[in-house]
């Protein structure tokens, strides 16, 4: 069997050689132009004059287009609300795209850009989640789950606890930017190269702005330098323009933000504020909980609505809520249009329980995993509903955290902590285990399908193709497994090309973690029905029962009989049986009304536990992480490897988004954090110095690909538990009086401020 | 493509991965620009354009340098290399094939500049070139995971792959010094 096994990715030999081309290194066919948008340096102003003159007569200018010039839709939103590529009369944003410059190369795009003449008459800008609900500036009015009587429990609880929590967004910092291609064809026909994760919406909106249907434009995405969520809706624009300006000058076009106009224009991981007030009982078990929770969502709806659902349906993450009210503002602001990124909400509603959990355990002075393990869902019985009450079923979080407990010596280091803080004036530590629990489906529920298109050629070699996008996940290496699988064969002998919307149509964003999960049914559906005509063909030819037929080893045994793949094959398409199949998943059992918060939204859970060790510096604020120990649940393994790599990329991913990560927008709305000189992602030396990565030992209990659980997501919240530690280790400067409450991310600025804080030390 | 507003060019001349290479160009075109728009060297990334990612990480006269930071014609007579002449997929390098073993990438953006600095990296431990993190100045620092972790963090994975890439690098280092 191929799969189970730790095969190297798929395009490994042409990633360590600089072959594996992504969009902006494909070749451009002669003639090529370049674009670049002109953008406003205001964040909320009406657009009096656009004199654009000066950008016409720059060297090197084909054409200069505002949103007037536009052949069909002004429209690049993922929502059914409309969101204008170019700004129409007014500006939303500082950043947002006013005009296109088509030119004759990249930098005199880029050069032409900057010298348009905006006259503005401003307006008040609302930059903040406080600025927004000041003037009740909402995309719709609040969402709420109910479950049980929360306000009379909490009232009758031994103790409340209450507090704000400020979470701040994340910039993608996809190493590779956002790029389109388009190549004109004949007559209304169009290709375009998309660095995308979600093909079929760049062909609708593509269709859309040049007014043509759909099958006129076929997208094709080889492989993302990264993705996630940023490509999920973020391409759009780029696409559009290449396709404009390819339909009005008949010429290919090229677009790639430069990385400082990527992190301006392109929206971001969501801020939160999340309120929260709990009625606990003495041994720290929630009797009631009351959340509020506020989602900045930019200037457009952009994928902000699901977003904010996800959060309020991850609110309680792995622990039972007896009565519970949640309610989400979704807050509109003059910022970028926030929108996707790996977990997609859950984690901000994630590090709203994690904290009121840490908040429960400083205010009775109990150990934070006690009051965390006391909280959990249980396996079976009344205490497994969530507040949007569907049954948590498949609850592995309690052995999996004794067990990390065991391994990564939790109670042992954490009394060896509390002696070395003792003895340590300016050096603390801080220990910390949270655990995580997420849902996998898309909460949208029809876009839980996918289809394939499997072809056997008559030398044996397979080709195929899914709707799913590869950005690195090893989504394609996975699949090929699954293939290669069914009808025997090394994973050599199956090629994944181009994901394209000419060979799968209709696809889903490769999204919510769902990726294999989807398109390997979908893939796996269609080799069997590929391998169920070889088994007739067989079984009729040689005579023999269908069951006697194996796939194995590149050869099919026929009884005593054992032929090489490809000879089968040959012999099948001389007898004239089809060796091309299509193939179509759709994931079972979910059912969801999101306004009233009831049903299944999704097919199962997967679970993982972190411990991180942190140390701090009482003078500075800095902080390492010194080690972290993980064990995640990601059901029967498709690729051991490739599932340890996402996890320990999603938890440095996941720490830098609550540690180092810090947007600064200024008060102008200006992001002043628009590189990597400012704006700080973990490098080699922030990886924990002790990093262990376990799987949990477990098969999904419903029926997914190989018994696999989805694995892009989870383990980005296991991160978490790096900012439990940092707020540990501040705690230890002073006398257990007053909660710590660090606001996230815990920036060295923040760290300090809270240190003396604890020392009694106002800013 | 040519920039299509130069009034101004130069001649330059430098070898890149062993072949000599004469371009005329505008005498702002980065070394980055040069290797992927004139040469169609795509091997090194635009990752930020600004030395800050590393994507770009270029090795020249045996020393890595941001390529993007650097201007082409400054170059005249220089001995680059690229990922592309380190090694091809029928003739890996050893350290690209321990990025293989390893799975030392996810998205593989950050690859080439990751194994083009790691080379020169270990050249710079070989030549007694201090880091942040040695403990005797003075002395050569030895192959250490502390070490390679620090002299790499100029290459960002935005993947967070840093434990396969060190684990490759180390795989590398100790099998040249053993």
């Amino acid at each position: 069997m191929t799969v189970h096994r730790s095969l190297p990715h798929e395009s490994g030999p042409l990633h360590v050689t600089g072959t594996a081309r992504y969009v902006d290194d494909v070749p451009l066919p002669p003639g090529a132009l370049h674009l670049a948008f002109g953008l406003s340096d205001r964040a909320r102003a009406r657009i009096t004059a656009m004199d654009l003159d000066a950008v016409r007569a720059a060297p090197g200018v084909v054409a200069v287009l505002t949103a007037a010039d536009l052949p069909g839709a002004n429209d690049v939103s993922p929502s059914p609300v409309p969101e204008p590529m170019l700004a129409e009369g007014e500006v939303f944003f500082h950043g947002q795209p006013l005009f296109l410059v088509v030119a004759e190369s990249h930098l005199a795009a880029r050069k032409a850009a900057r010298l348009g003449k905006v006259s503005y008459e401003d307006l008040p800008a609302l930059l903040t989640i406080d600025d927004g609900l000041a003037v009740d500036s909402l995309i719709e009015p609040p969402v709420e789950y109910l479950r049980g009587a929360p306000e009379p429990a909490i009232a009758a609880a031994a103790h409340v606890i209450e507090g704000t929590m400020e979470i701040g967004g994340q910039e993608h910092f996809y190493l590779e930017g956002q790029a389109a291609h388009a190549v004109p064809g004949e007559g209304d026909e169009i290709l375009v190269l998309s660095s995308t994760q979600h093909p079929s919406e760049i062909q609708h909106k593509v269709a859309h702005a040049l007014h043509v249907p759909f099958n006129a434009v076929r997208v094709e995405m080889r492989r993302m330098g990264g993705g996630f969520g940023g490509k999920e809706s973020q391409g759009n624009a780029l696409a559009v323009s290449c396709a404009v300006a390819a339909r009005l000058t008949g010429r290919p076009c090229a677009m790639r933000y430069d990385r400082d106009d990527d992190m301006v224009i392109t929206g971001k991981r969501h801020p939160f504020q999340v309120r929260y007030r709990a009625g606990v009982a003495a041994d720290g078990r929630l009797e009631g909980i009351v959340f509020e929770q506020f989602c900045n969502c930019g200037w457009s709806n952009d994928l902000s609505l699901p977003v904010a659902d996800r959060a309020m349906l991850h609110a309680d993450n792995a622990y039972f809520l007896p009565h519970v009210r949640i309610t989400s503002h979704r807050v509109k602001t003059n910022l970028c249009s926030f929108t996707a990124f790996r977990g997609f909400g859950g984690p901000q509603g994630l590090v709203g329980i994690e904290r009121v959990m840490d908040h429960i355990a400083a205010s009775l002075r109990l150990d934070p995993l006690s009051v965390r393990q006391a909280n959990l869902y249980d396996r079976e019985g009344p205490r497994t509903v969530t507040p949007y009450h569907m049954v948590v079923e498949d609850n592995v979080a309690p052995e999996l955290i004794a067990d990390l407990a065991v391994r990564a010596d939790y109670a042992e280091r954490r009394a060896g902590i509390a002696a070395f803080n003792a003895e340590s004036r300016v050096l603390k530590r801080g220990i910390a285990l949270t655990p995580v629990k997420f849902g996998i489906s898309f909460t949208l529920t029809h876009l839980n399908q996918a289809g394939a298109l499997v072809h056997v050629y008559t030398d044996g070699s397979v080709h195929l193709n899914h709707g799913g996008t590869e950005m690195g996940q090893g989504l394609h290496t996975k699949v090929a497994q699954v293939a290669a699988g069914v009808f025997g064969l090394p994973l050599g002998a199956v090629r994944i090309t181009a994901t394209d919307t000419g060979k799968v149509p209709n696809t889903s964003a490769t999204a919510a973690s769902s990726g294999s999960d989807l398109n390997g049914m979908a893939v796996k559906a269609a080799c069997d029905t590929i391998a169920d005509r070889l088994r007739d063909f067989a079984a009729e030819r040689w005579q023999i029962d269908r069951d006697a037929i194996r796939f194995e080893g590149g050869e099919v045994v026929i009884g005593a009989e054992r032929l090489r793949f490809a000879e089968l094959v040959e012999a099948a398409y001389m007898a004239r049986v089809q060796l091309s199949a299509t193939g179509y998943y759709a994931t079972p059992k979910v059912q969801w009304d999101r306004r009233a918060g009831r049903g299944r939204p999704f097919y199962y859970f997967a679970y993982g536990a972190a411990v991180t060790e942190v140390a701090i510096d009482t003078l500075t604020g800095e902080y390492r992480i010194l080690r972290a120990d993980i064990l995640h649940d990601v059901g029967a393994s498709l690729n051991p490897a490739i599932d340890i790599g996402q996890i320990e990329g999603a938890y440095v991913q996941g720490a830098g988004w609550l540690t180092t990560e810090e947007l600064v927008w200024d008060g102008q709305g200006r992001l002043r954090t628009h590189a990597p000189s400012t704006y700080k992602i973990p490098c080699a030396s922030d990886r924990p110095q002790v990093f262990n990565v376990a799987l949990w030992d477990g098969r999904n209990r419903e029926e997914t690909i190989h018994r696999s659980k989805a694995v892009g997501e989870p383990p980005f919240m296991l991160g978490v538990s790096a900012l439990m530690a940092i707020s540990d280790a501040i705690a230890a400067c002073g006398d257990g009086s007053r909660y710590v409450a660090l606001d996230a991310p815990a920036t060295p600025e923040r760290v300090l401020r809270a240190v003396d804080a604890q020392r009694g030390i106002a800013w | 493509m040519a920039p299509a507003s130069s009034t101004t060019s130069m001649k330059v001349s430098f070898r890149v991965n062993g072949t000599p290479r004469e371009l005329e160009l505008d005498p702002r075109v980065t070394l980055l620009d040069a290797l992927r728009e004139h040469l169609h060297l795509t091997g090194a990334k635009k990752g930020c354009d600004h030395g800050q990612c590393g994507a770009c990480t270029t090795i020249v006269n045996g020393a890595r340098i941001n390529a993007c930071l650097s201007l082409a014609v400054m170059h005249a007579g220089d001995e680059i290399t690229t990922i592309e002449g380190i090694g091809q997929p029928d003739a890996l390098h050893p350290l690209q094939a321990a990025f293989i073993e390893h799975d030392g990438y996810q998205c593989g953006y950050c690859t080439p500049g990751q194994i083009c600095s790691a080379l020169a990296m270990l050249e710079e431990i070989d030549r007694a070139v201090p880091s942040h993190v040695q403990e005797d100045l003075l002395q050569k620092a030895g192959i250490t995971e502390a070490e390679i972790r620090e002299r790499m963090s100029g290459n960002i994975c935005r993947c967070g792959a840093y434990a396969n890439i060190v684990a490759a690098i180390l795989e590398i280092a100790e099998g040249e010094t053993a």
